[in-house]
C-alpha cells in the first residue's frame, strides 16, 4: 500500500511482507474487517473521547480551545520478552539518572571524577542551587519519569529523550486501553493483554512512599496550573482515579514551614504534593516573581523537609538535552553496569566540531533546543524547506550552546488507520517510570503516533496522535 | 473539602438550575402569549415578565429595545451577550464542572459535557419558530432532569452531593419566588377578569411552569385560587418547587455539611425554614405577597453570603494572600 514500509522497520510486517509472529491473531481479526468498519469503530472511539472530554489544549490557539488528540484503534504490540529487555534498561537508566540527581546536589563526585564538567552541570540554567544539601525521601528526584524510546530495527531501540520534569500522556494510556476494550472486547477475549488499568494505584503507592519520613498517614494532593493547562484532563483525572484533591496555587498558603490547603473546613496539612507545575512558577519568592500559580514559601517548607514535592525541584538538569549525552556514563558511573538502551548519537553545538559539522549537514539532521519540550521549536532536516533551515541555521550561529543535533532516526512504523486505509506511520513510545522505594512500571505504555505521511514528528501539541500499546504475555 | 472545589460544585448545580428556571420561564410565556389577555400591547405586556423574573429586562432593552417574543426568546434562550441566557449558565455549569472535574463522577461529567456540545449543535439549528422553541425547552428541562437523576445515582453521598444540593435548592428557592411575584402582579391588575375562564388559564399555566397543575388539582379539587396557588407553592412542604420544600432541602444539606465556620449560615437557613414550616397563607396575604417574597429573596441572599462567608471563601487564618489573576499558563511536555 506504501512503498514508504520497506524503508522502515515495521511494527506488523517483516520485509517480504509477511506477519510478524505476535501480530497474527490481529491481523487475521482484521483482515475480516471492512475499511468502513474499521472507519465506523474509530467514529465511536472519537465519540467517546469527546464525550468523556478527553482533550488537550494546543499552545497558540485561542484562549481555551480544545482539542482530541486523535485516537488509532490500530494497537502498537510488543511481545512479553521484547518487553522485558526494555524494562531493565529502562529501569536502569532512571536509577542511575536519580543518582546523578542525588549526587550533584551532594557531593558531587561525577564531577570531581571528571565524567561530567563542573560547567555542564552548574552552569545549567536548570541546575537549583537552593537544592544543595536538601536530603529528598528514598533520594529520589524524578519519581514519575517519561522515557521516549524509537526503535530502529527488530532489536535495536534508542532513548531519544528523557523526561523527569513534568512527563505527561499516562491518562491516554489508561483511556486508550479502556477504548479499546469498549470498541473490541473480543479482541481481549483472543489475546493475553498485561494490563495497565493499576497504574494509578502504583501511582498513590510511589507518592506515599515519597511524603517526609516522620508521617504515616500523608494527605497528598495534585498540583495543577489550572483548566487551561493542556494537560489539565489528566491531571484532573489523576486525581481522581487516585482519589486526592486536585489544587491550584490558590488554594494553598505556607504558614510556618507547613504546607495548608483551604478547605470547607479550615486549613488543612498537606504532605505530597504532585505537582504538574514547572519548577520556575512553584514559588514567587524564590524563582518567577510573576508567577501566579505558586504558593509563597512552598520551596522553604519544602527544603525544610516538611512537605514532598514529586517531582522534587531541580531534576530538568537531568533531563536536559545536552546532559542526555552523558546519560550512559552516568550508569557505568553509579551502577558499574553497561547501558542496556542506547542512546542516539548527539552532536553538541557547544562543541567547535560538532557545531561544524552539523551546520554542513543540516538537511540530514534533527536539530533540538537544549531546553526545549514538547517539539517546539526543533527542525527536522529532511522534511524542511531551503528557506526554514536557512532560518534554524541563523538561530543556532545566535547560541550554539543552545543547541543539540542528531542524525535523522529511521523510526519504525507501525499500520494506522488514515484518510486513504491502513497505511504505516511512524511511531515512538513512552513508557512512565516510578521511582520510591523500588523502581516500577506498567507494561507498555503510551506510543505516540505521526499521523501525516512521513512525518517522523509525534508530539500531540505538533498533530501527533496515540495507539493503545499491548504487551503479551508470554 | 477544598474550598474552590466546593464553590464550582454549589455553581455548577445552581447553573444547570437557572438554565432549566429559564426554560421554563420561556415556555410559560410561549403559552401565555397563545391565551386571550385584554390588554393594550399584549405583547410587550406579556414578554416584560421573563425579562423581569430573570433580571435581565435592562439589558435585553439596551439591545433591543421593546419586548416581542422572538427578541426576548432568543435573547433569554442562545444569546451569548446575555450573562444569564441558558447558553451561558449551560456553558458555565460545564466550566464549574471542569474545574471540579475531580470531585464529580464521570457520568456527571458526560451529561454536562454532552449538553453543552449538543447545545452547540442546536444552536445553530433553531430559528425563532415557536414549536421548535418548545421543544427546545423540553430538552433544557429532560437534560437537567437527568443531570440530578445521574448526580444522585452515581455520587457518594458526602458533602459533595450536599454542595451540589445547596446550590440546586436555592436557586430554584429564587426562581420559584421571582416567578409568583412577578405573575401575581400581572395577574392581580386584571381585576376585571377574577374568576374568569381566562384568569383560569393564566393561573394554570403559572402552575404548569413549576410543574404544579396537576398537583394543585390532586390537593385541592377545586378552582384554581390565588391565594391556593400562593398556599402551595409557598407553604407547602410536599411540592418539590415550593420555598418550603426547597427550604427543607437547604438546611438538611446545611446540616450535612456542618463545619465550625458554618454556624451563621446554618441559623440563617433555620429562621427561613422556620417561618415557612410554621407561616399561614392569611398572614402572608395580610403582610402583602409582594412584599413577603421581596423578604424571602433578601433573606436568601444573604444566606448565600453566609454560606459562601463559612466554606467557599478562603479562610486564611493565618496570613493573607494576593487574590490570583487569571491566565498565566505554562507548558507540559
Amino acid at each position: 500500500m506504501n512503498t514508504q514500509a520497506t524503508n522502515y522497520f515495521d511494527e506488523m510486517h517483516i520485509d517480504d511482507g509477511k506477519i510478524r509472529d505476535i501480530y497474527q491473531h490481529y491481523q487475521h481479526w482484521q483482515s475480516n474487517l471492512s475499511t468502513s468498519t474499521l472507519e465506523r469503530k474509530s467514529a465511536e472511539a472519537e465519540l467517546l473521547f469527546r464525550r468523556l472530554g478527553i482533550t488537550f489544549a494546543v499552545y497558540g490557539e485561542s484562549a481555551g480551545s480544545e482539542r482530541l488528540i486523535p485516537f488509532d484503534i490500530v494497537p502498537r504490540i510488543f511481545s512479553g520478552s521484547e518487553w522485558r529487555r526494555l524494562e531493565l534498561g529502562i529501569k536502569q537508566r532512571v536509577h542511575a539518572l536519580n543518582a546523578f540527581l542525588h549526587d550533584i546536589y551532594h557531593e558531587q563526585e561525577i564531577i570531581k571524577a571528571g565524567v561530567i564538567s563542573k560547567k555542564q552541570v552548574l552552569e545549567n540554567a536548570l541546575y537549583r542551587p537552593e537544592m544543595q544539601g536538601v536530603n529528598l525521601p528514598n533520594q529520589v528526584y524524578a519519581q514519575i519519569a517519561g522515557i521516549d524510546l524509537v526503535r530502529v530495527a527488530e532489536n535495536d531501540f534508542y532513548v531519544l529523550e528523557d523526561n523527569l520534569r513534568t512527563p505527561s500522556g499516562v491518562s491516554y494510556m489508561l483511556e486508550n486501553r479502556n477504548t479499546m476494550m469498549r470498541l473490541f472486547p473480543e479482541l481481549f477475549a483472543s489475546h493475553a493483554v498485561e494490563p495497565v488499568e493499576h497504574y494509578p494505584q502504583m501511582l498513590l503507592d510511589t507518592l506515599r512512599e515519597s511524603a517526609p519520613s516522620n508521617i504515616s498517614n500523608p494527605t497528598i494532593v495534585v498540583m495543577t496550573p489550572g483548566s487551561y493547562n493542556s494537560a489539565y484532563f489528566e491531571h484532573a483525572f489523576l486525581a481522581s482515579q487516585m482519589g486526592v484533591e486536585l489544587v491550584e496555587g490558590q488554594d494553598l498558603f505556607v504558614h510556618q514551614q507547613k504546607v495548608y490547603m483551604h478547605t470547607t473546613d479550615g486549613p488543612q496539612q498537606v504532605h505530597v504534593i504532585y505537582r504538574r507545575v514547572d519548577d520556575d512558577f512553584l514559588d514567587p519568592l524564590v524563582f518567577r516573581p510573576d508567577s501566579t500559580l505558586g504558593v509563597p514559601g512552598l520551596l522553604d517548607a519544602y527544603c525544610s523537609g516538611n512537605v514532598s514535592l514529586t517531582n522534587g525541584v531541580g531534576t530538568g538538569v537531568a533531563d536536559d538535552k545536552s546532559t542526555y549525552f552523558y546519560v550512559p556514563d552516568m550508569i557505568k558511573f553509579y551502577l558499574g553496569e553497561t547501558p542496556l538502551l542506547s542512546n542516539v548519537p548527539t552532536w553538541r553545538l557547544s562543541e567547535k566540531d560538532d557545531l561544524k559539522y552539523a551546520l554542513a549537514h543540516l538537511p540530514e539532521l534533527v536539530v533540538k533546543e537544549v531546553q526545549g519540550s514538547g517539539g517546539y521549536g526543533m527542525l527536522v532536516g529532511p522534511t524542511s524547506s531551503k528557506a526554514e533551515i536557512e532560518t534554524y541555521k541563523q538561530r543556532i550561529l545566535k547560541d550554539p550552546a543552545n543547541f543539540i543535533a542528531q542524525p535523522t532516526l529511521a523510526l519504525s512504523t507501525c499500520p494506522t488507520l488514515v484518510e486513504s486505509g491502513v497505511a504505516p506511520r511512524h511511531v515512538d513510545l513512552r513508557p512512565f517510570v516510578l521511582s520510591g522505594k523500588d523502581i516500577r512500571l506498567v507494561a507498555g505504555g503510551l506510543t505516540r503516533v505521526a499521523l501525516s505521511e512521513g512525518s517522523l514528528v509525534v508530539n500531540s501539541s505538533q498533530g501527533g496522535g496515540t495507539k493503545d500499546t499491548w504487551v503479551l504475555e508470554d | 473539602m477544598l474550598s474552590r472545589t466546593a464553590d464550582n460544585l454549589f455553581w455548577m448545580a445552581r447553573h444547570i438550575e437557572r438554565a432549566e428556571n429559564i426554560a421554563r420561564v420561556l415556555d410559560v410565556a410561549h403559552r401565555s402569549s397563545l391565551l386571550p389577555l385584554d390588554v393594550e400591547g399584549t405583547e410587550a405586556y406579556l414578554w416584560y415578565a421573563p425579562l423581569n423574573i430573570t433580571g435581565c429586562a435592562s439589558g435585553y432593552e439596551e439591545k433591543h429595545g421593546l419586548a416581542r417574543a422572538d427578541a426576548v426568546t432568543h435573547y433569554m434562550a442562545l444569546d451569548p451577550d446575555n450573562p444569564s441566557s441558558i447558553y451561558n449558565c449551560l456553558k458555565m455549569a460545564r466550566e464549574n464542572a471542569r474545574t471540579a472535574r475531580s470531585a464529580i463522577t464521570s457520568e456527571m461529567w458526560e451529561i454536562i459535557n454532552a449538553t453543552w456540545l449538543e447545545l452547540n449543535r442546536l444552536s445553530k439549528q433553531i430559528d425563532m419558530n415557536d414549536e421548535k422553541f418548545s421543544d427546545f425547552f423540553d430538552w433544557v428541562k429532560d437534560r437537567s432532569h437527568l443531570f440530578r437523576g445521574v448526580t444522585l445515582g452515581t455520587i457518594i453521598k458526602d458533602i459533595a452531593l450536599s454542595f451540589v444540593k445547596l446550590g440546586t435548592f436555592l436557586e430554584r428557592a429564587d426562581n420559584t419566588a421571582r416567578l409568583l411575584d412577578v405573575k401575581y402582579h400581572i395577574l392581580l391588575t386584571e381585576k376585571e377578569n377574577v374568576g374568569s375562564s381566562a384568569d383560569y388559564y393564566q393561573w394554570g399555566s403559572l402552575l404548569k411552569s413549576v410543574s404544579a397543575f396537576e398537583a394543585y388539582r390532586k390537593i385541592y379539587r377545586d378552582v384554581i385560587s390565588p391565594l391556593r396557588v400562593a398556599e402551595l407553592l409557598i407553604l407547602r412542604d410536599d411540592m418539590p418547587r415550593s420555598l418550603h420544600a426547597c427550604m427543607n432541602e437547604v438546611e438538611d444539606a446545611l446540616l450535612e455539611i456542618n463545619g465550625s465556620a458554618g454556624k451563621e449560615a446554618r441559623r440563617s437557613a433555620g429562621e427561613l425554614h422556620a417561618a415557612l414550616h410554621f407561616g399561614l397563607i392569611e398572614d402572608i396575604f395580610e403582610e402583602g405577597l409582594h412584599e413577603y417574597l421581596t423578604h424571602f429573596l433578601g433573606q436568601t441572599y444573604s444566606l448565600s453570603q453566609n454560606i459562601r462567608n463559612a466554606y467557599l471563601a478562603r479562610q486564611d487564618r493565618f496570613e493573607t494572600l494576593p487574590i490570583r489573576s487569571a491566565g498565566q499558563s505554562q507548558q507540559q511536555t
